[in-house]
């Protein structure tokens, strides 16, 4: 089992989402501690790409705030090294496929394998392309996580039996931003990846509220949130740290007294 | 072999959420690509409709000026809405009401793809919209009007850098949120596999005619054939009967902008590097970390910091060539076809237009060049004249 696979063990993990240097490199490491300690299971750490197509506004915007200041490949990887003295919390990044591709992706595996990441999430590699990827993670003990749709249908089957770490099951149509209802049917999502494998099921896109999470929480085994998140980032820049803090505590809160098992 | 390969090239990146759909097309595509019904009704739109076969016309005073090859122009400028848009968008709204789709989106840089769009998407009475750089859409307001004329909602885009490559992203997010009725008439020969099979293959008919043409004119192949690149639809259609033809050489002439050696240019052969974007592997404009560039050229339809994966292919096996012409140089060679033989190309079809003035004197006589004139220059005359220093507007 994977480092990854055991923040799923006996609760419902609860995965935030920033972006790297987003005001700037120092609040996210700073972020990094206060998300844990805030109850966070797993962070997922956004590297800024000049043009994210699966993203919303808010992080679009976020991404273009940390690129203009020069905030690079190398300098988060050296933010990760800082955290990783004072924080065992698992990482996973996310972020487009040519800034692996172009830094290179076994000497990007082999980098962020070696400052402590524990997976990589590209949201613009499917199934089809994703060998190319995972097998130089698989090398360096990265897990590359895969992602289903509500579009997918009869692919979540060939997704979920090759899916390592955790399956991230996007919950609408569209790019991340908040939404104020899903209407796909996550429990049968879940429910169908977990025929195929026995692996976790984390859902995001859309998600912003407690209720949602409560909800989401009692079908799946974990919830992501990006936007909410980010936009507290981009309206309160480097003051954002206590309401981030106080933001994910109030998504943990939700998701723990919602602890019915599932799956 | 895996799916929708130019050698190392093209693939599918592309969010998980759009894997269905494109697997539809596809399976679409190559369901109609073979039914003799369908190739009939899209030849007849065509010839009918968007007025082909387009002229291969001789261009005597330019060969005489020249004085080398003997200079033919493909005169895709006379296509209906004047360029060779037109082929693919005909093909891709066609295909996509066989599909049982209700609603066209596009992306366009200057507006001529979009244009097109709405102009088959009227024909065909589709819904239809268009996401165009809010950058773009000053720059090119009498478009903006155009499509609206034609029944199409415009989308400024104001994401990013406002341009081209950002009506792209919009245009793909937008096909996220929305595609059980709707199709993504992309305008050139690039994104996710099979777009840039299918673009290739609407736009195949260019080089068709050039070699049937020119079989009847001259009973031969011509030595060299020249084309605009900025995504690559119209040098792909105009290359892609000669290919295995390895006497013809295939000249790109990509957007230089103000040279190579600057930050502002578009020339993605002569300037990228390999790189995963808009759903596939090519070449592309970016810095070291992969963060695309932001691009630079006079022609706004060349404007885009990638090229087709094909065209990739094409220039890594060697079988095609791709020089860079600047501003300068396309703008002089607007003026001069202007002067020489009446025609007034698009700034897009000048940059081949200008390689062609360097190239044709290097030639012996006897051999034939031709010239892709992808569109008609209209649109340009306000640019070129305020770049000459006159100060017209639309």
């Amino acid at each position: 089992m994977s480092r990854i696979e055991t923040v799923f063990q006996n609760k419902k993990a609860f995965i935030p989402f920033i972006t790297s240097g987003d005001p700037d490199l120092e609040t996210t490491e700073k972020l990094v501690y206060a998300m844990e300690r805030a109850g966070a299971s797993l962070v997922e750490l956004g590297i800024p790409f000049s043009d994210p197509t699966a993203e919303g506004p808010v992080i679009q915007e976020a991404n273009l705030r940390a690129l203009s200041h020069n905030v690079t490949t190398d300098r988060i990887f050296g933010m990760v090294e800082r955290i990783r003295e004072n924080s065992q919390i698992p990482m996973v990044f996310m972020t487009y496929a040519n800034v692996v591709f172009s830094y290179g992706t076994e000497r990007f595996a082999e980098r962020a394998a070696k400052t402590g990441m524990d997976g990589i999430i590209l949201p613009d590699v499917p199934f089809e392309e994703k060998e190319e990827f995972a097998g130089v993670c698989r090398k360096y003990g990265l897990d590359f996580i895969s992602l289903i749709a509500p579009t997918s249908r009869e692919r979540i089957r060939m997704i979920a039996e090759k899916a390592e770490g955790f399956v991230y099951c996007v919950s609408s149509l569209g790019v991340t931003g908040t939404r104020s209802r899903i209407t796909t049917d996550i429990g049968a999502m879940v429910r169908q990846v977990k025929e195929a494998k026995d692996i976790p099921c984390a859902v995001g896109f859309g998600v912003s509220t407690p209720e949602q999470a409560a909800e989401i929480g009692a079908e799946a085994d974990g919830v992501i949130v990006g936007s909410a998140i980010v936009k507290l980032c981009g309206k309160y820049g480097k003051d954002c740290i206590p309401y981030v803090e106080e933001y994910v505590s109030s998504m943990v809160r939700a998701l723990s007294d919602e602890d019915r098992p599932c799956g | 072999m895996r799916k929708g390969r130019y050698g190392v090239h093209g693939g599918q990146y592309i969010p998980e959420t759009l894997m269905n759909v494109v697997a539809e097309l596809e399976e679409a595509y190559h369901h109609y690509k073979n039914d003799r019904g369908f190739q009939e009704e899209l030849t007849g739109l065509f010839n009918e409709y968007a007025g082909r076969p387009s002229r291969l016309y001789y261009a005597r005073r330019m060969t005489e000026d020249l004085g080398g090859a003997k200079i033919y122009l493909k005169r895709e400028d006379l296509n209906h809405t004047g360029a060779h848009k037109i082929n693919n968008v005909l093909g891709q709204v066609l295909l996509a009401k066989k599909m049982g789709k209700t609603r066209v989106i596009a992306e366009t840089g200057a507006g001529q793809h979009g244009v097109a769009t709405a102009t088959a998407a009227a024909l065909m009475g589709m819904e239809c919209e268009v996401f165009m750089g809010e950058e773009d859409t000053k720059r090119q307001a009498l478009n903006v009007y155009r499509m609206r004329l034609l029944g199409a909602e415009v989308h400024a885009v104001s994401t990013g850098t406002g341009t081209l490559k950002d009506a792209v992203s919009e245009t793909m997010r937008e096909w996220t949120k929305r595609m059980e009725d709707t199709h993504y008439v992309l305008g050139s020969c690039m994104g996710p596999h099979p777009f840039p099979e299918i673009v290739r293959d609407f736009q195949a008919v260019i080089s068709k005619e050039i070699r049937e043409q020119l079989m009847e004119k001259e009973g031969r192949l011509p030595d060299a054939v020249l084309a605009c690149v900025g995504g690559g639809s119209n040098a792909i259609g105009a290359f892609y009967h000669f290919i295995e033809d390895k006497s013809v050489r295939l000249i790109g002439c990509e957007a230089a902008g103000r040279g190579v050696n600057t930050a502002e240019t578009a020339a993605t052969i002569a300037t990228g590097k390999p790189g995963i974007f808009h759903g596939m592997k090519s070449y592309f404009c970016q810095d070291e970390y992969g963060q695309i560039a932001p691009v630079y050229s006079i022609s706004a339809g060349l404007d885009y910091p990638g090229i087709g994966p094909e065209h990739a292919d094409l220039y890594d096996r060697g079988r095609a060539e791709y020089v860079a012409v600047t501003d300068d140089e396309a703008v002089d060679a607007f003026e001069y076809l202007a002067r020489t033989e009446g025609i007034i190309p698009a700034i897009e079809s000048a940059h081949a237009v200008a390689y062609a003035r360097k190239l044709a004197p290097q030639m012996e006589k006897g051999q034939i060049m031709v010239i892709n004139i992808s569109g008609r220059g209209d649109k340009d005359c306000a640019a070129i004249a305020r770049y000459r220093g006159e100060d017209i507007y639309e």
